[in-house]
């Protein structure tokens, strides 16, 4: 790991302002992925930007559900609103990484990071919500642009994360057998605006699968998949699994996602 | 002794405390004054010629004290690794092995070769610096996988022009082929036997020190069997007599046979220490170098036959497997697809005729070593696989056609050198069907249809050759090394006990289950012993541990010792008492005079020993200490039938192990709890090996593409049953103790059973190894397509 100047700022202002004026500097939540990432030498930022001592961390439950940035996935897996209000988006913090990691790692910086094998992106599309940043909000179908790119500008901070309540939601995920990270993850979500199938690990980033959303018109039921086939075009091909053996779980683990949906 | 920490008893672990509590001592956990810090420059290239390396950048890095590389360590003479087994090829021949130096001279042969290194005085400094090497490299053609190798226009070696190290053979081919042609049936198979990295818990380490005033060389490293560090580092590096060097294998975090091994890195700190002053040099691998530069295990590439006569019964066998050898030949490489693979041959079976060829090739890959059964876990997946690919062929109950070409009279001495000498297959077999309950598979597999799932019960009647092993038996075979084992047993004045060990214990237990010998021979509480083992200063010399030989050699040698205390302090006792030495008994820890009330405890009779007082010591010498080597006069035969029953998800192919059922014969035990943690491992390990472990070097680019975590899946607890475990005992003929092995007997056995379950449930035979999630389903999508 490379030497680094490390900064932990008191307030979101003093963080955008050290981040702004330090063009290789890097913002640390959590720090469960850059630290390794760092340590591997693939990461070498010259300035950390801590922000834990934002104390940004909380979740409220209204007409949404909106996640603080620095709150932990062991937070939101705990939350008894949150398993009340979307029982799928604390499973599936609860299935991310291992305890370290979940009383580590924090939404905001999942978000941020936007692994093309993370679980949180799917939430976010799956369930269509809300990224709050410093200087604005901003829609998930706009804010995941690509393998581990945001819409994020240089600087900006998420603050929160805010989901709309589904009718009911289910998260199922395939795990790459030797990492566990998502090799297939599906949110799937029945919406006020109709039914959302979202995917992770399988493609470059998080998409939403329209295919199983057009099935899923027809009722939101696991039989309604059947026989519904995802392009294994574009999908991930790689040591552990074909593209097409991907598109194969795609189907599969959206229809669990659907039978598990509450 | 009935004293509750005798033989057989479950005692808990001694050691355990001081490792769960994070006090183990680790080579990584010293630290000696003024000590400083090796990095390694590796090949980022398969195969290459170095062109130039220039280290001028390097040297005025920030902290940096020497920087060494292959020229520098062939000025001074250094001898190259070696490897410590002669094969000869069936004309004759001896094996092709090509130079190992310690740092790369002229080429590079596989990514990560070692070829410079920095030594620096901190870690950190080191690494910069070595990223400042600049190495000028000619790339040349590579090849990475067995299957291509011979003959492929990428020639590793210079000596081996076709890349074949040896083309080795066994048994009889005029008779197996004569067998053949009055075979009522013959199956053939093709079989791979994945290459697996070993990924011990700790990553080797070293620190080397040379003491500039006494001219004594000190090398602190993870080794399995210091002894025989100490032996090649002096005897081949030539870096110093053995006198002039001492080798300490403190707490060592798990081996499985990667720390047997001389390797460069070890050697290059301690000899490199003389050239920075004699400051100590540390060097600690990190994990993506283990997975680079450990040596690997298994990567066979295998064609099998078997012939059986109209009644079902095995009349020939023969087997043609091409053995990776990687890009050098590691310590022990040689040995471990010929005489630690092809003698396993005939398995538990009667097979009359066995004939098997061996070509032995060079890849731009690590190298190839022993790993966790070393030969045996391949002999038993060939054996195991293509009995029960017979028996599916014939229509035969793959256990009964087993049971029916079982050895059943000992003796038995099969084609393929090894002589069985106790067994009772079928006792095993029943026990294990039993415990499995395979009556009720039916029921379960089709309970597992109505859920799109397929089930499948596999069988693995493994044999494996262990206790390694009579020394003029393996020099005949081309050993370069005799395999007894050494004990010093020291009784202090207060009775209290040290034995002094050449066995080597790194996940073993040791501390508890010699102690528990010396407690059951000497009454005394296992508290009361302490085992002293790792260093070549304290104890004699010893051949270390592997090849399951800890209690079978190593325990017999600490039994003939204790005999000769025992005899010894007959006589002190005896002339204390002012008896006969033949009157005196000694049972549960006291010394007693026939037919008198006449008592002395174990304690006394030590103390007496030292005080000296009360025996002529004329006649008798002071003090109580043996010695004893013992070399075995065969090896041990552990035995047994395991038996997987997994269940593959229909829409995912996932496999799960549902149930796993293992008998094993391991004679008589010393701790049952610690040889089913041994069992537990091992299986635990094969299972990895069936369905999750499989190191994968692109061919395209040379690079190792499981070089971490990330990709190299490893077994997790949550991917294994609770095992079913069974015991059967046959004592062990050729030891006192009557013990045969159990370190590995898990990992030999296991992934037969589990693919052979796996082949069941598809109905195919063709599945390789690792059975992925993503292998099986491509399987599943296979057999849909043919169906429709």
């Amino acid at each position: 790991m490379e030497n680094f100047n490390y900064h932990r700022p008191a307030s979101v202002d003093d963080a955008v302002k050290a981040a702004t004026a330090r063009p290789d500097a890097k913002y640390m939540s959590g720090g469960m992925t850059l630290i390794p990432t760092m340590k591997q030498g693939l990461a070498s930022p010259s300035d950390i930007i801590d922000l834990g001592a934002l104390k940004n961390s909380g979740i409220s439950v209204g007409a949404t559900v909106v996640i603080k940035a620095g709150t932990t996935h062991a937070e939101v897996a705990h939350s008894a609103e949150v398993r009340k209000a979307i029982p799928a988006l604390a499973a599936l913090a609860g299935g991310i990484g291992d305890p370290h990691v979940r009383n580590k790692g924090t939404i905001g910086g999942s978000v941020t990071n936007n692994d093309p094998a993370a679980d949180y992106p799917s939430a976010c599309l799956g369930l269509g919500a809300t990224i709050h940043t410093n200087a604005r909000k901003i829609r998930a179908e706009d804010f995941f642009t690509g393998m581990f790119s945001t819409a994020l500008e240089d600087g900006e901070v998420i603050t929160a994360v805010e989901f709309p309540i589904p009718r009911k939601a289910g998260y199922a995920k395939f795990p790459n057998p030797a990492s566990r990270y998502a090799m297939v993850g599906v949110f799937v979500a029945d919406t006020a605006d109709g039914p959302r199938v979202a995917v992770t690990g399988a493609g470059a980033g998080v998409f939403r699968a329209s295919a199983l959303e057009a099935a899923l018109g027809k009722g939101f039921d696991s039989a309604s998949l059947t026989g519904t086939p995802v392009p294994a075009k574009d999908l991930n091909n790689d040591l552990h699994a074909s593209a097409e053996y991907r598109a194969h779980l795609i189907t599969v683990m959206a229809k669990r996602a659907v039978d598990a949906a509450k | 002794m009935d004293n509750g920490t005798g033989i057989g008893a479950r005692v808990k672990r001694k050691e355990d405390h001081r490792f769960l509590t994070g006090k183990g001592n680790y080579t990584d956990d010293i630290n000696l004054p003024r000590q400083t810090y090796a990095y390694f420059v590796r090949s980022p290239h398969a195969h290459a010629t170095i062109k130039k390396i220039d280290t001028s950048t390097a040297r005025t890095m920030p902290g940096v004290v020497g920087v060494f590389t292959g020229e520098d360590v062939a000025a001074t003479k250094l001898g190259g690794l070696i490897c410590g087994w002669m094969i000869h090829s069936k004309d004759g021949s001896p094996m092709k092995a090509g130079p190992h130096p310690i740092l790369a001279l002229g080429k590079v042969r596989y990514v990560g070769d070692h070829v410079a290194v920095v030594i620096a005085e901190t870690r950190e400094q080191a690494k910069a610096a070595a990223a400042a090497v600049d190495v000028e490299y000619g790339v040349l053609p590579h090849v990475v996988d067995v299957a291509e190798a011979m003959g492929h226009k990428a020639q590793v070696h210079d000596v081996a022009p076709d890349n074949r190290v040896y083309n080795w053979s066994i048994g009889d081919e005029a008779a197996t082929d004569a067998a053949f042609k009055r075979a009522a049936h013959v199956t053939r198979i093709d079989l791979v036997n994945n290459r697996l990295i070993p990924n011990a818990m700790e990553p080797r380490a070293a620190i080397g020190y040379y003491d500039t005033g006494a001219e004594h060389y000190t090398l602190y490293t993870t080794s399995q069997n210091p002894h025989v560090a100490r032996l090649v580092i002096s005897a081949f590096h030539g870096l110093a007599p053995e006198h002039k060097l001492r080798v300490v294998a403190p707490d060592v975090g798990g081996g499985f046979g990667s720390k047997i091994f001389i390797y460069a890195e070890e050697v290059v700190c301690v000899w490199a220490s003389k050239f920075v002053g004699g400051r100590p040099v540390k060097w600690t691998a990190e994990r993506t170098e283990s997975f680079l530069a450990d040596a690997h295990g298994r990567d066979h590439v295998t064609h099998a036959e078997m012939a059986t006569d109209a009644s079902g019964k095995i009349i020939g066998f023969k087997v043609h497997t091409k053995a990776a050898m990687g890009a050098y030949l590691s310590t022990f490489s040689s040995c471990v697809p010929t005489y630690l693979y092809a003698t396993l041959l005939s398995g538990q079976y009667n097979i009359p005729n066995i004939y098997a060829e061996v070509d032995a090739l060079y890849t731009n890959t690590a190298p190839v070593d022993a790993y966790r059964g070393a030969g045996r876990p391949e002999a038993t997946y060939v054996v195991e696989r293509i009995v029960e690919t017979a028996a599916r062929e014939l229509k035969m109950d793959p256990a009964e056609f087993r049971r029916k070409n079982f050895v059943t009279q000992f003796p038995h001495q099969t084609p393929v050198i090894m002589c069985y000498d106790a067994g009772d297959y079928a006792a095993t077999l029943d026990k294990a069907l039993e415990i499995a309950d395979v009556k009720g598979f039916a029921a379960r597999k089709a309970a597992s249809a109505a859920r799109g799932n397929f089930r499948g019960l596999g069988y693995s009647a493994y044999i494996e050759a262990c206790g390694i092993a009579p020394s003029a038996a393996v020099g005949s075979l081309g050993a370069g090394v005799g395999l007894w084992e050494s004990a010093e047993v020291r009784v202090n004045p207060v009775g209290t006990v040290e034995i002094l060990t050449g066995s080597h214990s790194h996940g073993q237990g040791h501390e508890t289950t010699f102690a528990q010998l010396v407690s059951d021979r000497l009454g005394i509480d296992i508290n009361n012993v302490s085992i002293v083992h790792g260093d070549t200063d304290k104890v004699q010399f010893g051949m270390g541990t592997y090849g399951s030989r800890s209690g079978a050699v190593g325990m017999t040698a600490v039994a003939k010792a204790l005999d000769k205390i025992e005899a010894k302090a007959k006589r002190i006792a005896a002339a204390v008492m002012e008896s006969s030495p033949d009157d005196v008994e000694f049972r549960n820890g006291a010394f007693t005079v026939k037919g008198t009330d006449k008592k002395m405890a174990f304690g006394e009779v030590a103390l007496s020993a030292y005080v000296a007082h009360k025996f002529n010591s004329a006649q008798i010498e002071p003090g109580l200490k043996e010695s004893a080597f013992h070399d075995p006069s065969n090896f041990v035969f552990p035995a047994g039938v395991h038996i997987a029953e997994i269940e593959i998800d229909g829409d995912t192919g996932v496999t799960t192990v549902v149930n796993y059922t293992a008998v094993d014969d391991f004679g008589n035990v010393i701790n049952p709890m610690i040889v089913e943690g041994q069992v537990h491992g091992g299986i635990t390990q094969g299972i990895g090996q069936a369905l999750a472990e499989g190191a994968v070097y692109d061919k395209e680019s040379g690079q190792l593409l499981t070089g971490s975590y990330m990709d190299y899946q490893m077994p997790r607890a949550a991917d294994v049953p609770s095992y079913k475990l069974g015991f059967t005992c046959t004592p062990c003929p050729s030891n006192p103790l009557g013990m045969k092995g159990c370190g590995e007997a898990g990992a030999i056995a296991s992934p037969a059973a589990v693919m052979n379950a796996v082949t069941d449930a598809l109905g195919v035979v063709d599945v390789p190894m690792p059975a992925t999630p993503h292998v099986v389903w491509k399987q599943m999508r296979h057999l849909k397509k043919a169906a429709e």
